[in-house]
């Protein structure tokens, strides 16, 4: 096990260098410096402001003190609010969206395994039939066609729900409604099929002869094995939210690290589209890391071949 | 008592005597024997022949024709033009002379939703034949090839597969500038990489099997095992995959261009178009929201449950 760990500790750490790396040379191959655009400066402000930020040294040394300030956390400045750092934008921005991202992949999972355990249990009938119906609608329809036509229909027309910005949990519902869909969508599938696989094994028909009641059957002995296959697709579900928080941010009018990363894309403000860009990633991959590790830890097989043959 | 009396009646026509013309020598028929009942049928003659089978695998298929059918004939359809502004007719109702309607700046709808059926389509494709060939060739090679160069191919896949690929293409496409060029080639930088997973794992298993054994004892040259043995076996996984990647090709192309970092106004696509309408909707203007989220949302369900057929079709596990 400790080896294992050890190997993925290895693999998430030259991944976020080569996203570090990735970003640091993308933005060197941004044509312009971000002080001659609109304003002229004039020639001594440019090569102080270069000085200041360290524009003017050799690349090697650029890049070294931007791997740097990546290990020591600190992300510089941001470029068009001279006043913030890029900290005090993740500082604000960043618990709202985790707190989005939390409640999302909280609904998502159990909305998206009950309705996978029901579409399993009545197989072929008419609630298996509308729940996957609706998980390939909820996979298909975009989040930010979703979330418009929410707050068209939900805030608007009926108005049950505020229609933007983030302040108690009345707010919360059509955000996370809009973000949850699609991966709720995604792990029913999943659950359904492997939970209808796992119904046909030995040890279930042993349970059912015991006289086991179904629902039983479904949580003590179906349920743990066809949820390996959920928390192996975790990561990708993660990074489908985190990256969904972009637009439904926006939408909302949510102050959330999502609507600043896009704000700083519209405004190019270099360093805050680095800073969230390895911020997000450093995050994701560490996630994958939990992700995988809960998997070697959950899957019993796992260790069983470890211990046998090795790696 | 009337059990036993229905017993007897069964019984007592049987009771008459055997009588042996009853039975006579039958020569055996050889051809029938060994002749087939069902007409032989190639691997995709039967695939065809299920993916005919699921009605909603095919309805996607039909909607998908019909849509690029549309996207090639539909702008032609209509005299307005993509970018043609016309401010005094802006949000007009659907009607006879605009069919979907006008948006803010007095575009004709109708003629700006089969462009952005032309967008999405052709980034949808592009992306998912630009996987094939490059997940193809790479997950060939090492899948093939095993061993050291499998194992050092496969850790530049695993870290690859690690990258948060929306960030990745949102930080290319900052450094690119938006286009369609981009857009693509942002999307197939790291794409491949399921493509080449699901290859390798297909060839890895299947250059075992006794018919490779047999072409390569007849010296049979590695490209060509590869070309005619591997890859038409492989080719079932493969077709899915890239029914799978288009929609969520099409699907990164909206969410690009909704954000502003993909097709710019006024260029049509159906990510530009929901953006434009973000505003509009709130005003009651709801067919400029309704016909670029349908067809997105249309598309990208037909592309599933195509998908989702073809999985089925393709699984000769599934053969009857």
């Amino acid at each position: 096990m400790a080896r294992y760990i050890l190997k993925r500790l290895l693999m998430m750490i030259i991944t976020i260098w080569i996203i570090v790396t990735l970003t640091f040379v993308l933005m060197k191959a941004v044509p312009g410096s971000p002080f001659n655009e609109e304003r002229t400066t004039n020639e001594t402000v440019q090569a102080n402001l270069e000085a200041h930020y360290n524009l003017d040294e050799p690349y090697i040394v650029q890049y070294l003190l931007y791997l740097k300030s990546i290990v020591t956390f600190d992300f510089g400045p941001s470029i068009k609010q001279p006043t913030e750092t890029v900290n005090d934008l993740l500082g604000r921005g960043f618990p709202i969206s985790f707190e989005l991202g939390i409640v999302t992949i909280i609904v998502a999972v159990i909305s998206g395994i009950i309705l996978g355990i029901l579409a399993a249990l009545r197989h072929n009938g008419i609630i298996d039939y509308v729940a996957m119906s609706f998980a390939v609608l909820g996979i298909s329809i975009p989040n930010f066609v979703l979330a418009t036509l929410l707050i068209q229909k939900l805030a608007v027309d009926w108005g049950l729900f505020p229609p933007a910005t983030w302040s108690s949990p009345a707010h919360m519902v059509l955000p996370v409604i809009a973000l949850a869909t699609g991966p709720m969508a995604i792990i029913a599938r999943l659950t359904r099929s492997t939970m209808l696989e796992v119904l046909t094994q030995d040890y279930i028909k042993m349970a059912r002869a015991k006289g086991l009641s179904p629902w039983k059957i479904v949580f003590k002995h179906a349920l743990k094995n066809a949820l390996m296959p959920v928390v192996t697709i975790m990561g990708t579900l993660l990074a489908g939210i985190l990256t969904g928080t972009f637009v439904i941010e926006k939408i909302f009018a949510i102050p959330g690290m999502g609507r600043y990363f896009v704000e700083s894309i519209n405004q190019r403000d270099y360093p805050v589209i680095m800073g969230t860009t390895v911020f997000y990633s450093a995050f994701l991959i560490f996630m994958l890391f939990l992700v995988d590790i809960a998997y070697g830890i959950l899957d019993p097989r796992i260790k069983i071949h470890k211990k046998g043959g090795g790696e | 008592m009337k059990l036993a009396s229905e017993g007897k009646a069964n019984h007592s026509p049987s009771s008459t005597e055997v009588q042996d013309d009853w039975f006579k020598w039958k020569e055996k028929d050889l051809g029938a024997a060994e002749s087939v009942a069902r007409p032989s049928l190639s691997y995709w003659q039967d695939a065809w022949k299920r993916l005919m089978k699921n009605k909603l695998a095919m309805a996607g298929l039909i909607f998908l024709f019909l849509l690029t059918v549309m996207a090639i004939i539909g702008p032609m359809l209509s005299p307005y033009k993509v970018d043609g502004n016309d401010l005094p007719n802006q949000f007009l109702p659907p009607s006879g002379d605009h069919w979907f309607g006008t948006d803010s700046l007095g575009r004709d709808v109708f003629t700006r939703t089969w462009y952005g059926a032309r967008i999405s389509l052709f980034v949808g494709l592009m992306a998912a034949l630009i996987d094939f060939f490059v997940g193809v060739v790479y997950g060939g090679i090492s899948g093939y090839k095993g061993g050291r160069t499998d194992n050092i191919m496969m850790r530049i896949v695993e870290v690859l597969y690690g990258l948060p690929y929306l960030l990745v293409v949102i930080l290319l496409l900052v450094v690119l500038g938006p286009s369609l060029t981009t857009i693509i080639v942002a999307l197939t930088v790291t794409g491949w990489v399921g493509m080449a997973r699901i290859v390798r794992g297909q060839v890895l298993q299947i250059k075992n099997y006794e018919f490779v054994l047999a072409s390569k004892s007849f010296g049979t040259k590695t490209k060509r095992i590869i070309r005619k043995n591997l890859l038409p076996n492989t080719m079932g996984p493969i077709i899915v995959q890239m029914t799978l990647t288009v929609p969520s090709a099409i699907f990164a192309e909206a969410f690009l261009s909704f954000l502003g970092l993909g097709i710019q106004s006024p260029f049509a696509s159906w990510g530009v178009m929901a953006n434009d309408a973000l505003g509009a909707i709130l005003s009651g203007y709801w067919w400029t929201l309704f016909f670029p989220a349908f067809f997105i949302s249309f598309t990208m369900f037909a592309f599933n449950v195509l998908g989702d057929g073809l999985q089925d079709a393709l699984d000769p596990k599934l053969r009857k």
